[in-house]
């Protein structure tokens, strides 16, 4: 059971027994290049994984079978597709701005990678553990702002310009709840080191303690990664897919990519911060984890293939006049109740 | 100097953009989302029925009108076997009239899912959108039963119907009478009901009584405008004065309206199928009507009312088989006339919205 729980860790253990010192910094390069591929195969795999299950989602939801002719109940499906997209051409529109056009993807696919490397996925399992991890995480994925923006603006289309606008002003204003969503819980547990975070939760899960906090953390996360009911930016009836218009084959897949990774890691940091983390009885924390995961992104499917979308001016209103004050009413009430706890506690 | 006003975004949506139904273009200005203003241009699936009628029989005719309003092909049928029936002066058998009204009814409702479908999908309600989509596929079974072919079903002939349903149509018919309520709770309860989705809709795009008679819109868009007038009810015909129902209206002149005026209408259609499956008499679908149809010199104007709105057929015959003249007046035509006036200064997603609640086929509307 145990060795189950430290699977990995043993496993890491092991490779650096192979050095002749195993904390040399070729040990660590080592380490560090195995971690970055984990992290990029648990992008790939996610994707893979979820594409599929959104589709199989979205069937159930509205009484249809989704995909279910390659493979046992259609399980090859996301692979074909990717295949497929692998055989389009790459075309790069008249007058778009090449450069821009052609890394924004790559932003986009990267930012995931960059942030799923500081959740810890078991017990002292974080590939890079940061003390600064929620700040970090944050900070690295409000850049996918400017890459939607690139995208928008490199394509030279003018639904994509209208799309990359539209995630400006999206992203922008759905990021300030959802840093303040998670400041009740840096609050108690005195920092953003999401390791401490989880090592904390052992007692209780924070969504009891800060349940508020929890429901701005999902609806800002949401609409931090353009889904349905905020998914203005990609909107087919609107702008067309936004900036994704005048992607194809690879690139539009890389968002896609992308877009599933940033889904797989808001649900992580959820998953991490709210609901205990890799913290549960009887089995191993890593697969605690990924279910905890798992519902999250589930709940999040479920939403994108119920609700319709929401208008772009209610959308600004929820943003600024409902969640932003909720958020910082949060706050004001972790300090009363910090306060009220330390008076009783004598601490 | 400052430059106080930078220059539209001038966007072109069509004919090939998702939320454009069939092969619409608007030519949009933009202030940054804010539409200033829209330039709607059709033509796109102009295939000029009107004149294809000029050289074809009268009998032949009728398979082009499933074409106009694909979405309620009986219906359309209906409105031309009428005219000429009335430019022949033939009366049809009871039965053959029953029929038509439980498949121009039948249509209607199948019409109005798809406008919630395709209003729901226009403000990515995909689930509403399934869901409507398969309970209109019970219609499409029946008139698959009947006429052989389920979009296109060129149901009817002058002078009768061309088919007597099944013995099999009439328990389907019933489950799917009983079924509807159902039907409806749950299109309210996924999709109207829905919170977000009421606030895309509700006070948006608002066409005023006043507007909407000035630029005679008819059908569900002027119900939704507050006005009770239905051909059904306002001049009637067919055997539509024998049933008991509702005209339903409603006051709020916005896309929410619109889109509740389909859901009413589904309700009263299935009150006259309902008479109409317990009234329907034995007996012939088919009048007695000469081989060859040759109408008397003279010229008629008939309409009905279409799922859509006013749909009129007006023939000029020269004596022989083949209409002189035939001039349609599709409701949706006219209806499209609105939407310039009414989504000026809205932002793009609330146009696609108002253009949704509009229902415009563009079969009809380009002819």
């Amino acid at each position: 059971m145990q060795a189950l729980n430290n699977l990995f860790l043993i496993i890491a253990d092991f490779i650096r027994s192979l050095f002749a010192d195993p904390h040399s910094v070729w040990a660590n390069l080592t380490m560090d290049v195995i971690n970055f591929i984990i992290v990029v195969i648990i992008i790939v795999l996610a994707a893979l994984i979820l594409i599929l299950l959104e589709r199989k989602i979205a069937g159930w939801t509205s009484q249809r079978t989704g995909p279910n002719r390659l493979g046992p109940r259609g399980w090859f499906q996301t692979i074909a597709d990717a295949l497929k997209l692998m055989g389009k051409e790459d075309v790069t529109p008249a007058g778009a701005d090449r450069i821009l056009f052609k890394i924004a993807p790559m932003i986009v696919f990267s930012l995931p990678m960059m942030t799923l490397a500081v959740i810890p996925y078991g017990n002292q399992m974080a590939p890079i553990n940061l003390d600064l991890g929620i700040f970090y995480f944050l900070a690295v994925s409000a850049i996918s702002t400017l890459a939607f923006l690139m995208a928008g603006w490199g394509s030279n289309n003018k639904y994509s310009l209208l799309g990359g606008m539209r995630a400006v002003a999206q992203m922008i204003s759905y990021e300030i709840p959802l840093l303040f969503s998670l400041l009740g819980v840096v609050m108690i547990t005195q920092s953003f080191n999401l390791g401490v975070i989880v090592q904390d939760q052992h007692t209780i899960p924070f969504i009891a303690l800060q349940p508020l906090a929890f429901v701005i953390y999902i609806i800002a996360g949401i609409a931090e990664v353009n889904r349905a009911p905020f998914d203005l930016v990609e909107a087919d009836q609107e702008v067309v897919a936004g900036p994704f218009t005048e992607y194809t084959g690879l690139r539009w897949g890389l968002f896609f990519l992308g877009e599933y990774g940033n889904m797989t890691a808001v649900s992580a940091l959820a998953a991490t911060v709210f609901l205990g983390g890799w913290q549960g009885p009887f089995l191993p924390g890593w697969i605690w984890f990924w279910m905890k995961v798992g519902i999250i992104i589930f709940f999040m499917m479920w939403v994108r293939w119920t609700f319709p979308r929401i208008r772009v001016d209610h959308l600004m209103h929820l943003a600024w006049k409902v969640l932003l004050p909720l958020s910082i009413l949060n706050i004001f009430l972790t300090g009363l109740g910090i306060y009220i706890y330390r008076l009783v506690m004598g601490g | 100097m400052s430059i106080d006003k930078t220059e539209d975004l001038i966007l072109n949506m069509g004919p090939q953009h998702p939320s454009m139904h069939g092969l619409f273009r608007m030519v949009v200005h933009l202030e940054g989302e804010t539409v200033t203003e829209i330039d709607p241009k059709i033509g796109y699936l102009h295939r000029g029925i009107e004149k294809l009628a000029e050289s074809r029989t009268y009998t032949q005719f009728i398979p082009y009108t499933d074409r106009l309003d694909y979405l309620a092909s009986p219906h359309n049928n209906w409105a031309y076997v009428q005219t000429v029936e009335k430019l022949m002066g033939v009366e049809i058998p009871e039965r053959a009239e029953y029929l038509r009204v439980i498949f121009g009814e039948l249509s209607r409702i199948a019409s109005h899912q798809v406008m919630i479908a395709s209003t729901a999908l226009d403000i990515a309600g995909w689930t509403a959108w399934s869901y409507a989509f398969r309970d209109r596929e019970r219609i499409l079974d029946m008139y698959e039963m009947t006429a052989g072919s389920r979009l296109t079903v060129n149901i009817m002939r002058i002078g009768g119907m061309s088919a007597e349903p099944p013995a099999e149509f009439w328990p389907a018919l019933k489950s799917f009478l009983d079924d509807t309520p159902e039907m409806l709770e749950e299109y309210y309860g996924v999709f109207l009901g829905n919170e977000i989705a009421q606030g895309r809709l509700k006070n948006v795009g608002i066409l005023s009584k006043e507007l909407a008679q000035s630029l005679s819109i008819t059908g569900p868009v002027l119900r939704g405008s507050g006005v009770q007038y239905d051909l059904r009810r306002a001049e009637p015909y067919s055997i539509y004065d024998r049933f008991d129902f509702d005209i339903p209206v409603r006051y709020g002149c916005d896309s929410y309206d619109r889109t509740m005026i389909r859901m009413d209408e589904i309700k009263e259609s299935i009150k006259i199928i309902k008479q109409a499956v317990r009234d329907i008499p034995e007996g012939p679908i088919m009048a007695k009507v000469p081989k060859v149809i040759k109408p008397p010199v003279g010229e008629v104007y008939h309409r009905v009312e279409n799922p859509k709105g006013e749909l009129g057929f007006y023939i000029v015959s020269d004596g022989s088989t083949k209409p002189s003249r035939v001039r349609i007046r599709p409701g949706t035509f006219v209806n499209l006339q609105m939407l310039p006036i009414v989504a000026k200064g809205w932002k793009i997603q609330d146009v696609v919205a108002i253009f949704a609640t509009l229902d415009a086929v563009l079969g009809e509307v380009d002819k």
